[in-house]
């Protein structure tokens, strides 16, 4: 990756960051902090990783994205719609009667959502399916996951990865946002999942834990993880909850609230201020 | 057509699950251990590349055959009603409903007729789980010859679908040469004037057999056959209520949330009609020979006959 393909990478993320805040602020309600987390990865997913087409999005050969962690769908839908698979003035319709940005996914509604999640634990196994059925069906396309490090808390996401090894699905990508924070409070005070890695690898995955706001480090993971044949692979996001608004950062709060008007000002400012220094670094 | 032939509803959807698998390629099966007991191991047999055993894992099953179904494969999924609709309860609704995904859940082992394993495999809250999902189809056939077409019926509707089968083998009583199977469509077997008895399952035979003896003493009772109990056959549910009066609903299910239920609230929005339910009253089921267990909760003819008695005041 060269520093310019960065940047723009980095300019990209802190658009979807902007267009977070205002579907939360505007709903007045759902997830910014896992959101904020997860903007990076989905960034990169939609920008350079996923063979997809925004003109056509149940495309049968394209790769396939579920968000597992469904209630980060402020993430999702920014990322769709800075790649053009529907207008960006509509994310601020997020959570309202009659739009089809629903407060979780819905993919009979929602243009380039491949799978209605949202119930924590479902989607990985929908993944499974999915990287199933395109393999038996001898197609290249690939299936990426991303979970929550609480949600991993879920027994069905054991089972998946039971399955996931069984099958021998090296077109899967299971990725953890692990920004240490659930809604009670840290993930190993409310009930670990740690450590994630080594529980992965038991599984039969092949792990790795990489900064999950690093770009560089998540293309090269994700280049890994295609090489790799006969298992599925895993990437542990190692992430901040909140990342890139300085007073949602780190804290559990911030989970599933939407800011006041002072707070969306505050945290729209700072967003502002780092495009801006992003697009004068050109 | 009434033979001695008996044979296990589970066993129709094995050979019919074999039958689609050969005529379309995308038919592939899930099951979770019970490929044996399920009749998915039929397929396995045939076309064990087409069979995904996922383990004691139906939560897992279900939303991976979500997963599947979006890349153009049509998933039968299998296990006992009581894990594939109740463990499972959640996965379905949301994996599967919520996106209206073309899954067919093939749950067998359903109701007291799985006799000695007890209350703990008796399913008897499965259509009640089903039919609160929107868009899901439900099924209960009565017969191997109407096993065997629901589970094409099933192909062939894009969409979610659970039918409820059974282990014991019960009687043949559908020509499978002249039937035609509808998805939502009930079938009435026999006229009458007196009563009507909607029945659905393995409860449709001892219907026709309460008819029998009802019409020896004097009492003409028609019987419907409710295969598809969502969506509900209405207008059947009407014109029996209209032209006989009364209804006494049959099955093998907790009467709280069954088809018993749907066809009272069909009546009482659009026709009051005197109603009784037969079915399990509210209770776990227990272990037994599932003739005698089905004897011990009034799913029989006799107690049909009983109750048409006692609603007509005989």
């Amino acid at each position: 990756m060269t520093l310019e393909e960065e940047r723009q990478l980095r300019l990209k993320a802190a658009k979807v960051r902007l267009d977070i805040l205002d579907e939360v602020y505007s709903a007045k309600s759902g997830h910014p902090g896992g959101s904020l987390s997860a903007a990076d990865v989905l960034t990169y997913l939609y920008e350079k990783e996923l063979n997809v087409d925004p003109s056509n999005p149940r495309w049968e050969d394209r790769d396939r994205f579920v968000l597992s962690k469904g209630h980060a769908a402020p993430a999702l839908y920014a990322g769709l719609a800075e790649k053009g698979f529907f207008p960006v003035k509509d994310l601020t319709t997020l959570r309202r009667i009659g739009s089809y940005l629903q407060g979780h996914p819905n993919m009979r509604e929602t243009p380039g959502v491949d799978m209605s999640t949202g119930s924590l634990g479902q989607g990985v196994s929908t993944a499974c399916g999915m990287a199933l059925g395109l393999k038996y069906q001898k197609k290249n396309a690939r299936v990426y996951t991303l979970l929550g490090d609480g949600e991993i808390e879920e027994g069905e996401v054991w089972e998946a990865m039971m399955f996931a090894s069984k099958y021998k699905l090296d077109n899967l990508c299971v990725m953890i946002d692990n920004n240490n924070l659930q809604i009670d409070g840290p993930i190993d005070q409310v009930m670990s999942s740690y450590p994630i890695d080594e529980k992965m690898k038991a599984f039969g995955l092949e792990v790795e834990t990489i900064d999950g706001h690093d770009f560089g480090q998540i293309e090269a993971a994700m280049d890994r993880a295609k090489k790799t044949k006969g298992k599925a692979y895993c990437i542990i996001l190692k992430t901040v909850k909140g990342k890139g608004v300085s007073f949602m950062e780190n804290q559990v709060g911030w989970h599933g609230k939407a800011p006041n008007e002072e707070q969306y000002k505050a945290a729209r400012k700072e967003l502002e201020e780092t495009l801006a220094k992003l697009e004068a670094e050109a | 057509m009434i033979t001695d032939k008996k044979i296990a509803t589970r066993d129709s959807y094995g050979h019919a699950l074999v039958e689609l698998a050969k005529e379309h390629d995308n038919v592939v099966a899930l099951d979770a251990d019970l490929a044996d007991s399920t009749r998915t191991g039929m397929l396995k047999k045939e076309f064990p590349d087409r069979h995904f055993d996922c383990g004691i894992q139906e939560a897992n099953m279900a939303a991976v055959a979500a997963g599947l179904s979006t890349t153009g494969l049509v998933p039968f999924i299998s296990s006992f009603a009581m894990f594939a609709a109740g463990r499972a309860f959640e996965q379905v609704r949301n994996s599967i409903g919520y996106g209206h995904c073309n899954v067919k859940i093939c749950a067998t082992h359903a109701g007291l007729s799985v006799g000695e394993d007890g209350a703990t495999h008796q399913c008897l809250e499965d259509i009640a789980l089903m039919r609160t999902i929107p868009g899901m189809v439900v099924i209960n056939p009565a017969d191997d010859t109407e096993a065997r077409a629901a589970v094409k019926a099933a192909y062939d509707y894009v969409g979610p679908v659970y039918i409820r089968l059974g282990r014991l083998a019960v009687p043949v009583f559908n020509d499978p040469d002249t039937y035609h199977f509808q998805i939502g469509k009930a079938e009435t077997l026999k006229d009458g004037r007196d009563i009507t008895i909607i029945a659905t399952g393995l409860l449709v035979k001892e219907a026709m057999d309460a008819a029998a003896v009802l019409d020896q003493q004097g009492i003409s009772c028609r019987v419907v056959n409710m295969a598809t109990i969502k969506p509900l056959d209405q207008e059947a549910v009407l014109k029996a209520a209209k032209e006989t009066g009364h209804i006494i609903t049959a099955e093998e299910h907790n009467i709280i949330g069954g088809m018993g239920e749907a066809v009272a609230a069909c009546l009482s929005e659009n026709l009051p009609t005197p109603l009784k339910r037969v079915g399990v009253r509210d209770e776990f089921g227990c272990s037994g020979p599932a003739a005698d267990v089905l004897k011990l909760y009034g799913l029989s003819a006799d107690n049909l006959v009983k109750t048409a008695n006692e609603m007509l005041n005989k």
